[in-house]
């Protein structure tokens, strides 16, 4: 049979026909074997151009479709969907990308529309030798993983647990909460983050269709949409969740003392410890570094005391798998460490502290009840707020980490009304887009508080006059004024950035996530598909994919739980057909494509001697097909015969 | 004084089997005035080194920071800019020249801590400066822009090779910082200051002497020494030596071959102990 192909060129408005005649390359697709319409259109994509070509089929009796367009990212569903509708199988449907692979990178109107032609061509001659395939159908669980029980975790587990799925949501630290569990208040409001966040704690506790892992974290993770099974390690607590009653005895009869990690340090912990009063779970862990049983087998002071029989050292890390349809990561963000900025002085100069250290500071159940006091116990007279420290920088990361500039304002505001200290804030930038954010700046304005503009270049305790003995001097041009100032002050505070965590490499190869350049998680698509992945069914949310602020983060992880609840109430969903197939014939059963395959999807069939691939498991990646030394192995869509045709074209 | 500098990193390259050959017809690297003024003729000239450099097959090796910053800006632009690249080379072609971006560019300071190491300066060691409190100062070139020889802002490099011959480093908190240079000609006023604040520094430290690693830092520190005692009414003094005559002093050499003796700020208090076994 002759096939009768239609070809369609769009203009995108003047994005593709400001640089290619569109006509002319309509004119010479017409010219091709086989073709019998050809047209351009302004906006394909627009109902009367899908109409268009829904009539073209109908009424020409098309058996193949060419639209030049746009990236198939971008319409390809949208094409395939029309063809569909008039009849005809939407995989004899090809796309052609004129716009980002030729009209936006070319300035030559002749070239351009050359290269178009050139496009159209191949994608012509390929499209003769597209076969009809069929969209796979599989059940979905229901079941959701989250994993991060920061806010944007929490929200998320709270919104999907809330519309009766179950949600196994997993946490590395003995408790959920976050970095927000460590803020004193939150901007702009200076509502207390502990009074807002602790309820909702409770509630991810005591939920029926949550179950909270925490102390554990994802180690493997396979499978595909609607059939994930996640390995999740759960480390030895040394008390029993089911008997412990959070009664706090052991804590109190602990005989030892250590650095507190939840307090920055600045605070002291028992050996067996729950972060804060509030953790959820209740249950403390036993830090096996430091207990005296661990480490001198002596002790065993909790175990006398619990109540309940709940201290068991015999515990062991174990692993549990379970099975669910999509995923949500919410790991969060680290941040920035302040000792890198060598001239800043950090972990030099006791009275040069961090951000989140002064968070601790100022919290009323901190190491210091609240009091702002500098490393001697004395109530500061002046302190200094620096801004940006490691980010807008090209020394270390270049982007802005877009929260720090409103929690600056946050601090300088604690600090005017718990001290009488003169406070100065160096910015670069004052950035205060978001809801009553502004209005918090101007506020701040009127308390007192010395802007200063300009990157602060050094922070010294090199004295240049009697004024600053004994002081931490601030370094900064001023360049509204353009001087450059010396502020000797008694603290320091450094305004430091979020970073992507430092184990984010690891995570994003267990979920085969992407990454952007700067470290964080990459959505599928940063406008439109922001809390999607290039993974079907694994999501993203909060701070793991970029700086974000607590509304933003909770926003994040409302959206993520609403994609994932669309996905489950769908009941089943589509796979792609364009995976690969193994001629049983020609394999030779050498087993180079099962270590290649990244998805785990191709095994060995020992009775057969053959590799056996997994459908629903493969993504057509192709690099099976192209490792095959027998050339056995075929993706669909992708048929030898296709690429070569449009190579082929594309050399002619 | 620099020839001081001179004759110092040559005995002590000698004695450490550094294998120096110094550059035919070589010339001014571009720094001084010129770079600020005309660029792209300053790297040009950098550039000429460069090339005369590359016909020997060996690392250009300097002891001034000053060059070894443009010569390495020369180098780093030379390979990332195309641009850049093509003026340089048309220009060097019409003397006959031509460079392929083959040189290294190193400080003589980081060739012997990197190098030739610790146990090899060790062993070369005839008298220990045991106790010699030095203000190691590296001035603002050596680490600045690129940071690929030692921490821009802090360095060790010097505090370390000190310590190999025995002295002791004090804490030098602006080992880093700018010395005034140039502008010690144009606004004498702002650079006494800033010279003002290394010698305080120092002082404060508990330093005997400044090892300095770049002329023009030692000649501003030893020069206007007395200008800054004047105009701020301290009473600092503070010899500054290179410190390859404090590692040829440790070495054994005479205080003659190290050009001790010919600073301005004279060094013989805080030498005395260990000139006598020197000379």
């Amino acid at each position: 049979m002759v096939e009768k192909i239609g070809v369609y060129i769009c203009h995108c408005g003047t994005n593709i026909a400001r640089t290619v005649d569109c006509k002319a390359v309509a004119g010479y697709a017409l010219g091709l074997p086989n073709v019998v319409v050809a047209r351009d259109y302004l906006y394909t994509c627009s109902d009367p151009g899908q109409e268009m070509i829904k009539n073209d089929i109908r009424e020409s009796g098309l058996t193949r479709v060419v639209v030049a367009s746009c990236s198939p990212l971008m319409h390809e569903t949208t094409f395939r969907r029309a063809v569909a509708d008039a009849g005809l199988n939407p995989f004899l449907f090809q796309m052609a990308n004129i716009r980002e692979q030729c009209s936006w990178i070319s300035e030559n109107r002749e070239l351009a529309t050359t290269r178009a032609k050139a496009i159209v061509g191949a994608a012509v001659m390929r499209v003769e030798f597209n076969e009809p395939l069929e969209v796979q159908k599989v059940p979905m669980n229901p079941n959701v993983l989250i994993v991060g029980g920061g806010i944007a975790g929490i929200e998320a587990a709270l919104q999907i647990a809330d519309s009766g799925k179950r949600v196994y949501l997993v946490e590395k630290e003995p408790t959920i909460g976050g970095y927000m569990a460590r803020f004193d208040k939150t901007f702009p409001t200076l509502d207390c983050a502990a009074c807002i966040l602790t309820p909702k704690m409770v509630s991810v506790g005591q939920h029926p269709n949550i179950e909270l892992l925490s102390y554990s974290d994802v180690t493997d993770f396979s499978g595909y949409v609607g059939n994930f099974t996640a390995r999740i390690r759960r480390r030895p607590r040394y008390v029993d969740e089911e008997k412990c009653t959070g009664c706090g005895q052991c804590e109190q009869k602990c005989p030892l003392s250590v650095l507190s990690e939840f307090d920055c340090g600045l605070g002291k912990r028992k050996a067996i410890y729950r972060p804060f009063p509030q953790a959820v779970p209740s249950t403390p862990v036993i830090d096996r570094e430091h207990c005296l049983f661990f480490t001198k087998g002596v002790c065993r002071v909790c175990e006398k005391f619990c109540p309940r029989g709940a201290i068991n050292f015999e515990q062991k890390e174990r692993f549990i798998d379970v099975q669910v349809g999509s995923a949500i990561i919410a790991t969060g963000f680290d941040l920035f460490d302040a000792s890198r900025v060598k001239e800043y002085g950090y972990g030099k100069f006791p009275n040069v502290i961090t951000s989140l250290e002064f968070e601790r500071l100022t919290h009323a159940s901190g190491p210091t009840v609240g009091k702002i006091v500098l490393k001697n116990g004395r109530t500061p007279e002046s302190v200094a707020v620096v801004h940006c420290v490691g980010s807008r920088d090209n020394n270390y990361n270049e982007y802005c980490s877009r929260v720090c500039c409103m929690y600056s304002l946050k601090i300088a505001h604690l600090v005017r009304e718990k001290t009488d200290a003169k406070v100065y804030e160096f910015y670069i930038d004052m950035r205060a887009a978001g809801k009553g954010y502004e209005e918090f700046y101007k506020r701040l304005l009127r308390e007192d508080v010395t802007f200063s503009r300009g990157r602060v270049a050094e922070i010294t305790d090199v004295a240049q006059n009697s004024s600053e003995n004994g002081k931490l001097i601030v370094v900064a041009e001023d360049t509204l004024l353009s001087i450059v100032k010396r502020i000797p002050v008694d603290m320091v505070i450094l305004s430091v950035g979020l970073e992507a965590r430092r184990d984010a490499l690891q995570v994003a190869h267990i979920f085969r996530i992407s990454r952007s350049k700067d470290g964080f998680f990459l959505e599928k698509h940063p406008k439109l598909a922001p809390v999607s992945t290039a993974g079907d069914g694994i999501f993203i949310a909060g701070s793991c994919q970029g700086p974000k602020d607590i509304p933003d983060s909770v926003a994040q992880g409302a959206a993520a739980a609403a994609n994932v609840l669309s996905l489950i109430d769908r009941k089943e969903v589509e796979l792609e057909p364009t995976i690969a197939l193994i001629d049983e014939d020609s394999c030779s059963g050498c087993k180079i494509c099962i270590g290649l395959c990244p998805y785990n999807a191709i095994s060995f069939d020992e009775p057969s001697g053959h590799a056996v691939i997994t459908g629903a498991l493969c993504k057509g990646c192709g690099v099976c097909v192209a490792a095959c030394p027998s050339g056995a192995i075929e993706q669909q869509n992708f048929t030898n015969r296709q690429l070569t045709a449009e190579v082929e074209a594309i050399c002619a | 004084m620099n020839k001081a500098y001179d004759r110092s990193a040559r005995l002590v390259s000698r004695l450490l089997n550094i294998d120096l050959a110094e550059l035919d017809d070589w010339n001014c690297c571009g720094a001084s005035a010129y770079i600020s003024i005309h660029e792209l003729k300053a790297h040009l000239l950098s550039a000429r080194n460069l090339s005369i450099a590359e016909k020997k097959k060996k690392d250009l090796v300097v002891v001034c920071p000053a060059c070894f910053t443009t010569l390495s800006k020369t180098n780093h632009y030379l390979a990332e800019d195309r641009k850049f690249r093509r003026t340089i080379s048309t220009a060097l072609k019409s003397a006959n020249l031509e460079y392929w971006g083959g040189v290294k560019v190193r400080h003589l300071l980081d060739v012997i801590v990197k190098d030739i190491g610790e146990n090899e300066v060790k062993s070369r060691v005839k008298r220990k400066l045991s106790g010699l409190r030095v203000a190691p100062y590296y001035g603002c070139q050596l680490t600045r822009p690129f940071g690929e020889v030692d921490d821009t802002q802090f360095p060790m490099m010097l505090d370390t090779l000190l310590s190999w011959i025995g002295a002791q480093p004090v804490s030098f908190p602006l080992k880093a910082k700018c010395c005034g240079g140039l502008l010690m000609m144009t606004s004498e006023e702002v650079a006494l200051g800033l010279n003002k604040n290394l010698l305080d520094c120092a002082a404060q430290n508990g330093a005997e002497c400044i090892a300095t690693i770049c002329p023009l830092c030692h000649m501003n520190i030893e020069t206007y020494q007395g200008d800054v005692n004047k105009r701020f009414g301290t009473n600092f003094h503070i010899p500054a030596l290179y410190f390859t005559q404090l590692m040829g002093l440790a070495f054994g050499f005479s205080r003659k071959e190290l050009g001790i003796d010919e600073e301005m700020v004279s060094s013989r208090v805080a030498l005395e102990k260990y000139l006598e076994a020197a000379s």
